[in-house]
């Protein structure tokens, strides 16, 4: 129940906040407000609720699942609207209803015009992002994963800055037709399931199930690997990013950065590998070698990009290479990291699309060459920067450094080229993070910039930013407790190459039963 | 005739008679509104008369036509529609000097010849009903006849209209010829020399092919959908492209369609074809009339994927489309009609600048529209070609079923086009002031509804639809 309200209750919001414009232009950032912090309030009672119960010994979930929700949807096509939540599921959903909030708070003076339906977009984009974390029945996955870009492609085309048509048209574009070809794979996994058992559903937990020959195996997780990846981004799928990134509204960017991107890490760990273990298995060794080549090629063009947006934009690319090669060395230490660089990318990144957001709304320019020498003028913003920067740069003690290394750790361990070779991922990210801050805050105020500092508002905005990149820093367990059963358990169904050339003949799961 | 028989005929019945009422109607008084209303009523209680469906779900019927669950189906997607677009009419010509009332004679007559087709179990219900509905489509694309481009529009249907029909006849004859059979299900379990039956079956597709306007026969199509009044476009785009949906697939289900050598292979290449010049040429339009047009062209290729897979699966995903795709195209041809004033109709994607900012609901209405056109999830054209592709795949067909995917994202382009332009900022000059238009706005709305309801929660339609495909296998084996 608790989860369909999860669902609803933005939902609510955005048709209350179209409809709160009539009283004026505050009331739909205050009814967006309400909803989104009622979201993440009933997600941080799970979790608290959650770790009470798992904290007594000798207490385990029952189920793979901490919380559901299940009804009745279409029966004929066997589709069901299943909910359910689980270690993975529920820190990204606790990002979702974060970054929608700092979202609304961001966008408090930049959005002037139309209000009421940009939150309506806005709350209807996190809908979306809910319903697929939450979805554990495959069409309702389907059914979030397309119902997050109308509302995305609406904030970019309207809100957005100067090229926001061609990039709105790119993004949604390009994920519709790699949707497309995930919802044929997704049909034929279906259908096989429906041939072998009788019995046609989209429930997860009986697809998981489904045995397929090899190549019909590979051409599926292939579908589903594409959608993901373009999402994610994977090199060369990317090309849409800097774009829509760039053009987006300051709320746009920090949910299509924050979070849209994470569906796609999300649908590598839940879906890619354990629907398709054998051919993850074997596709491996390509999709580690695509990560380290994005995280050099995004860390490469961001050190040549003027327009502050694009420069983090192409940072993503790079960050998220790391998500992609955690998840297919797919062993625990690897899948933590992949999880934890996903909410401190998330926290860190959104943060810097703000800053460069604020920066844009004072001096209505996103080109670093014309900046420089701001910290004298705004010293509380020039240090956030700072902070954010550092943050993804790898800082030690922040959230992107335990990440970083969690993954690196774990894929050395996978294959210690791929590790050694994203590891100068880390030394490149150095030279763009610090190229940003030098360019913008340091150096000499040659245009003689005279901008205003942080507001109060927007100071409350980054500090919990703040703590919670230093918290999951320098204290990720509490959010690794949580995943690992998840990791724990995704691993029983199967295993990749770290584990499996180790013990060649002990591979549990489904590759025995073929 | 048994009273089971007469329940089972009488949506026919009273939809037959519907014409004849509202004649004798503008005999008595000539009057627009009352002319409306009585066409409207007939068709009303027609499809009040589908409600129950037959009592047996293989329903009464002779060797001509059948009033079986899948007839009855058809006729209440058949009939909802021409409701509606009777509806748009009135607020079409609210504003026009022309004499409207035959509209409302010539709507349910053409309504008919639909209904007869996809109920037909013999070739010559197939020819009459086709000929019934063609004929009363050259008065209503020609119904305005003080504007050139609607002479046009009619006179280029009538002709190759008439084309299309002779290879019709043709096509049946050769079939004839080597069967000696003219109803469906004698067709299929009769054995021919297969040149002979092809060349038949091919002739016969050329000429349903043109009703349906799939490549290579659609030439007519822009243009009679940009020539004809908005309201007679939208009945060529449901309910007699429904009509003659309807009567392919009852005959690829009992006619044996199917088992001809090198039919499906035919099929095939024109769902392709269909699908990749409809959405190419859609890429260029700037009037939003023509660019439906083709759209139609392209959609109706994805419903044909559905007739190549056949059986059940087929069949219903067909139908499921097609009931989207009424609904959709319903509701796009009301914002047309809401926005037009005689003579001059919102064609261009130019006179929807910024209509969400003039006319919140009707751009949201718009939008939907598109957005079921573009397949997108929350409406109706999402499950429709979810249930294609599903098809498709279960059928194996690897090459169709990735060029819906690839074609769909072409045409997600020009959706996106006319979003954009409803979403843009308006134009400085002031709007036209229109008339209300309450009977079409509610046509709108409810059209609307549909879509919403068809994208949320279609489980009873689903059902019906099953049922509905049930009964035609009923009778073929």
């Amino acid at each position: 129940m608790i989860l369909l309200l999860l669902v609803l209750v933005p939902l609510a919001g955005a048709v209350l906040a179209w409809l709160a414009e009539r009283l004026g232009a505050a009331w739909p950032r205050i009814v967006s407000l309400a909803a989104l912090a009622a979201g993440l309030g009933l997600t941080a009672a799970v979790w608290i609720d959650q770790a009470s119960r798992t904290s007594l010994p000798g207490v385990a979930a029952p189920g793979p699942w901490l919380v559901e929700y299940d009804a009745a949807w279409l029966p004929s096509i066997g589709a069901r609207f299943h909910l359910a939540m689980d270690g993975l599921s529920l820190p990204l959903v606790g990002l979702t209803f974060f970054l929608g909030l700092a979202g609304v708070i961001a966008s408090w003076t930049e959005i002037r015009e139309r209000v009421g339906f940009f939150h309506f977009n806005l709350l209807a984009v996190l809908a979306g992002v809910t319903v697929v974390f939450l979805a554990a029945d495959l069409f309702l996955f389907y059914f979030g994963w397309e119902l997050m870009l109308v509302p995305m492609y609406f904030l970019i085309a309207i809100w957005g800055h100067e090229r926001r048509i061609h990039a709105a048209v790119k993004f949604f574009l390009f994920t519709q037709i790699s949707g497309l070809l995930m919802l044929v794979a997704l049909l034929a996994l279906y259908l096989a399931h429906g041939a072998q058992t009788g019995l046609y559903t989209f429930a997860y937990e009986d697809l998981l199930r489904t045995v397929l020959t090899p190549g019909t195996e590979r051409w599926l997780m292939l579908g589903f690997f594409i959608a993901f990846a373009v999402k994610l981004p994977v090199f060369p799928f990317h090309t849409w990013l800097p774009d829509a990134h760039t053009q987006a509204p300051t709320a746009g960017s920090v949910i299509l950065a924050g979070l849209l991107l994470k569906t796609g890490g999300y649908g590598l760990i839940r879906f890619v590998v354990p629907l398709f273990p054998g051919a993850a298995a074997s596709f491996a060794p390509v999709a580690m070698t695509l990560a380290v080549v994005g995280i050099l090629y995004g860390a490469l063009l961001a050190l040549g990009q003027t327009d502050l947006k694009r420069l983090v934009a192409y940072t993503s690319v790079s960050h998220l290479g790391f998500v992609l090669l955690g998840v297919f060395a797919w062993n625990t230490l690897a899948l933590q990291g992949a999880v934890l660089q996903m909410l401190a990318h998330g926290l860190s990144t959104g943060a810097l699309f703000i800053v460069a957001g604020l920066l844009q709304e004072r001096m209505h320019t996103r080109d670093i060459e014309r900046m420089g020498g701001l910290w004298s003028v705004a010293p509380r913003l020039g240090g956030v920067g700072l902070f954010f920067a550092l943050a993804s740069l790898g800082l030690p003690g922040l959230g992107d450094f335990a990440a970083e290394f969690l993954v690196l750790v774990g894929s050395f361990q996978a294959s210690a080229v791929a590790a050694s070779i994203a590891a100068i991922g880390m030394v490149a990210s150095a030279l763009y993070s610090l190229r940003l801050v030098q360019r913008t805050f340091q150096g000499t105020n040659a245009n003689g910039w005279r901008i205003p500092d942080l507001v109060p508002r927007e100071a409350l905005l980054f500090a919990p930013m703040l703590a919670l990149l230093v918290w999951l820093g320098l204290y990720p367990q509490p959010v690794l407790d949580t995943f690992r059963p998840v990791a724990e358990r995704l691993q029983q169904v199967t295993t990749l190459p770290a584990n499996a050339e180790k013990h060649p003949g002990a591979a549990p799961g489904r590759q025995g039963d073929r | 005739m048994n009273a089971e028989a007469l329940r089972a005929l009488l949506p026919l019945l009273v939809l037959a008679a519907t014409p004849l009422a509202v004649m004798m109607g503008i005999a008595v008084r000539r009057h627009h509104g009352t002319a409306m209303a009585l066409s409207a009523l007939g068709q009303a209680a027609a499809l009040a008369a589908t409600w129950s469906g037959p009592e047996t779900a293989s329903g009464a019927g002779g060797a001509l036509l059948i009033a079986d669950a899948f007839s009855h189906y058809y006729w209440s997607l058949l009939l909802a529609a021409s409701l509606a677009v009777t509806l748009l009419g009135y607020g079409f010509w609210r504003t026009s000097e022309e004499r409207a009332e035959e509209f409302y004679l010539l709507v349910p007559v053409a309504t008919l010849g639909s209904a007869v087709l996809v109920a037909s179990t013999h070739l010559a219900t197939l020819f009459l009903g086709l000929e019934i509905l063609s004929v009363s489509l050259f008065g209503l694309v020609a119904y305005e006849r003080g504007r050139a481009a609607s002479l046009e529009a009619g006179l280029k249907y009538l002709v190759l209209s008439s084309a299309a029909s002779a290879f019709l006849l043709f096509g049946m004859a050769l079939v004839y010829a080597e069967t000696g059979a003219l109803e469906f299900r004698h067709i299929a379990s009769a054995a021919g020399r297969p040149i002979l039956l092809i060349a038949g079956a091919a002739l016969m597709v050329a000429g349903l092919g043109f009703k349906l306007s799939l490549v290579p026969f659609h030439l007519w199509t822009p243009d009679v959908y940009q020539g004809a009044p908005a309201p007679a476009s939208a009945f060529i785009a449901t309910v007699s492209k429904g009509g003659v949906l309807g009567l392919l697939v009852r005959f690829f289900a009992q006619g044996g369609a199917g088992d001809l050598p090198g039919a499906l292979a035919l099929v095939s290449v024109i769902a392709l074809a269909s699908m990749w010049v409809g959405n190419l040429l859609a890429l260029l339009q700037s009037n939003l009339k023509r660019l439906l047009a083709y759209s139609s062209i392209a959609h109706l290729g994805y419903m044909l994927v559905a007739l190549v897979v056949g059986g059940p699966a087929g069949a219903e995903a067909a139908t499921f489309y097609l009931t989207a795709y009424v609904a959709t195209i319903v509701a796009a041809f009301a914002v047309v009609t809401l926005l037009s004033t005689a003579p001059r109709e919102a064609e261009w994607v130019e006179d929807y600048r910024g209509l969400f900012w003039r006319r919140p609901p009707v751009g949201a209405a718009l939008s939907a529209a598109l957005l079921s056109l573009a397949g997108i999830p929350l409406t109706a054209g999402f499950l429709g070609k979810l249930l294609v592709i599903a098809a498709g795949v279960s059928a194996l067909l690897w090459t169709l079923v990735l060029s819906v995917a690839v074609t769909s994202t072409i045409g997600l382009y020009y959706y996106l086009r006319v979003i954009v332009a409803i979403y843009s900022p308006a134009s400085a000059d002031e709007a036209p002031r229109l008339a209300a238009a309450p009977l079409a706005a509610a046509a709108l709305a409810a059209a609307v509804a549909a879509i919403v309801w068809l994208g949320i929660y279609p489980a009873a339609v689903l059902d019906a639809i099953r049922e509905a495909s049930a009964s035609l296998a009923r009778l073929s084996s």
